[in-house]
């Protein structure tokens, strides 16, 4: 066979065209942006917007400090550390409501259609706003932490059963085999087969579940179920933007630890 | 000195087991960390507990409350599905536009903040740091400023959840770009192309594909989040949500997040089949 040689230039022209697939795709991704723009509407503040926004930024950058630092239940340590109280026991509670239906959910430990009708339970439980769970929760405990806490836990149901279930379907039944195999029993393989495969990966998704519902834990506020989110909404529906600066910066500071302890934790995890 | 070869506090005070083997080699193996975990967990369970207040006896005695409100949203109004379309598009238009601003705003911050990219290292050290800040502030109270600034309404919505992407998908992105090969790079800079032609040509392509995986992924939660916006009055399905909840009207509470439901499921698919024809 004769060798061909091509100059780089005849091997560029040789490269698929691929401009017509290219620019139907972005002709797609505009038409959809622009229909999505249709919808854009605003009841105008009456051209004040830019005003309203300096006096916002200018308040928050001059925090208020004699509640940043007092000690009491209305200073922002105290509800700092609430919030996280909530956070952590609705990680810890969501993780035990989970780790069954994640059991149920994963394809590899019971028959497909089971599997299949506890994927829709979780995603349905996915699907409702955290607020129209935390009025639900009211009902039942009256306003305060514990209705956050039993919120944020059903709200970390969603994300922890769909990361533990793929964790549950990558569990490798090599290991059960031998073990069997070495005459172990059922409880055996639970220790020493299953949960070492299970333990880092579920630590790891706890540790960055813990890490967003601290975030989100604002959104508890706007319902009363306790936590540092009523204070701040609060403090936002009659302007006093100087305590918004207050409890926004001890909230972006001890989100920011958390954030840095737990990637922390987590590689340490991950390397094993 | 590596830190195996000094022994931890923990170790000095809980000695390791050591063992002989047959040929009488010694070995140790340290003690687990286990119960000092366990400790603290508990420790921090208990305090939690007392803090928030929590009591299963409420929680066991009271749990049926929580099923009232449900049992009341079905049978849901099937008639008043015509009326949850508007805001339903409304949302989901709210969560693309603002998916699209916010995803295409952040490229140019995560080139600056990738360290392979920018030598500086304060230059990349602030904006790294400048994404965790926004990253740390509240949807919801970025959609709150949002509606003083801009009034009530889609567009607050919109801003809200462009700030939100832009912090995510930022993040995701920088990392990404940190970890591509820097080869083809540098050997597009060694023939004459300038940076920004050689990242066009060699990083661009490799961190494309993931990066519109991300931009989808967060999309999908952008149209579950869009719906709490509505709550500070930022548009779309959570405001007739938090309407009809304050009226008492749960069949129609029932009906919204039926076809919130199906709305999500739809675009989840849509999306994770879209994301294993990148990947």
């Amino acid at each position: 066979m004769p060798e061909i040689k091509l100059t780089p230039a005849e091997t560029l022209s040789k490269e698929p065209r691929k401009w017509i697939a290219t620019l139907l795709i972005i002709l797609i991704c505009v038409l959809l942006t622009a229909w999505s723009g249709s919808a854009l509407e605003s009841n105008s503040t009456g051209g004040s917007g830019l005003s309203v926004a300096k006096g916002i930024v200018l308040g928050i950058l001059h925090p208020t400090t004699d509640i940043l630092f007092t000690l009491g239940r209305n200073g922002v340590p105290y509800l700092l550390l609430e919030t996280m109280c909530i956070a952590f026991l609705g990680t810890l509670v969501g993780a035990v409501i989970s780790i069954p239906l994640a059991f149920l959910g994963a394809g590899n430990i019971v028959p497909k259609p089971i599997a299949v009708i506890f994927r829709i339970l979780v995603m349905a439980i996915r699907t409702v706003p955290s607020f129209v769970y935390g009025l639900m929760f009211i009902m039942v405990t009256g306003p305060g932490a514990f209705a956050g806490l039993l919120t944020m836990s059903v709200c970390s149901i969603g994300m922890l059963s769909k990361m533990f279930i793929e964790t549950i379907e990558d569990l490798d039944k090599g290991i059960l085999e031998s073990l069997s195999a070495a005459g172990c029993s059922v409880f055996d393989k639970i220790r020493y087969g299953i949960i070492p495969q299970l333990m880092p990966s579920f630590t790891s998704t706890l540790i960055y579940r813990f890490d967003m519902n601290l975030r989100d834990a604002t959104v508890l506020g706007i319902v009363g179920a306790g936590g540092i989110g009523a204070p701040l909404i609060f403090a936002m529906n009659s302007y006093r933007w100087n305590d918004v600066g207050a409890i926004l910066l001890g909230l972006v500071i001890l989100v920011l630890i958390v954030e840095w302890c737990s990637s922390r934790l987590r590689t340490v995890l991950m390397r094993g | 000195m590596k830190p195996s070869d000094s022994p931890g506090l923990y170790d000095r005070i809980f000695r390791p087991y050591s063992y002989t083997l047959g040929n009488g080699k010694k070995v140790e193996e340290k003690r687990s960390r286990l119960p000092l975990v366990i400790i603290l967990l508990l420790a921090a369970t208990i305090i939690s507990g007392e803090i928030t207040g929590f009591s299963l006896s409420t929680l066991l005695l009271r749990i049926n409350y929580f099923f009232v409100m449900l049992g009341d949203m079905f049978p849901p109004d099937w008639a008043y599905m015509s009326q949850v379309w508007t805001p339903l598009w409304d949302t989901i238009k709210m969560s693309l536009l603002g998916s699209v601003i916010g995803a295409l705003l952040c490229i140019p911050f995560s080139v600056l903040s990738s360290g392979n990219l920018v030598k500086n290292r304060a230059v990349t050290g602030f904006f790294k740091f400048f994404f965790s800040v926004v990253r740390t502030l509240p949807t919801l109270v970025v959609a709150l400023i949002a509606t003083y600034v801009f009034g009530l309404g889609t567009l607050a919505g919109t801003v809200a959840i462009a700030v939100f992407t832009f912090a995510y998908c930022g993040k995701i992105l920088y990392e990404q770009i940190e970890t591509v090969d820097m080869g083809s790079h540098e050997a597009l800079e060694a023939l004459g192309m300038g940076k920004l032609s050689a990242i066009r040509y060699s990083v661009w392509p490799q961190v494309l594909p993931s990066f519109l995986s991300t931009v989808l992924f967060c999309f999908e939660g952008n149209v579950r989040y869009a719906s709490i916006l509505g709550y500070v009055g930022a548009g779309g399905l959570g405001l007739i949500l938090n309407e009809k909840i304050g009226w008492r009207e749960y069949p129609r509470v029932g009906m919204i997040l039926i076809a919130l439901f199906v709305a999500v499921v739809v675009i989840e698919s849509l999306s994770s089949w879209l994301r294993s024809k990148l990947t």
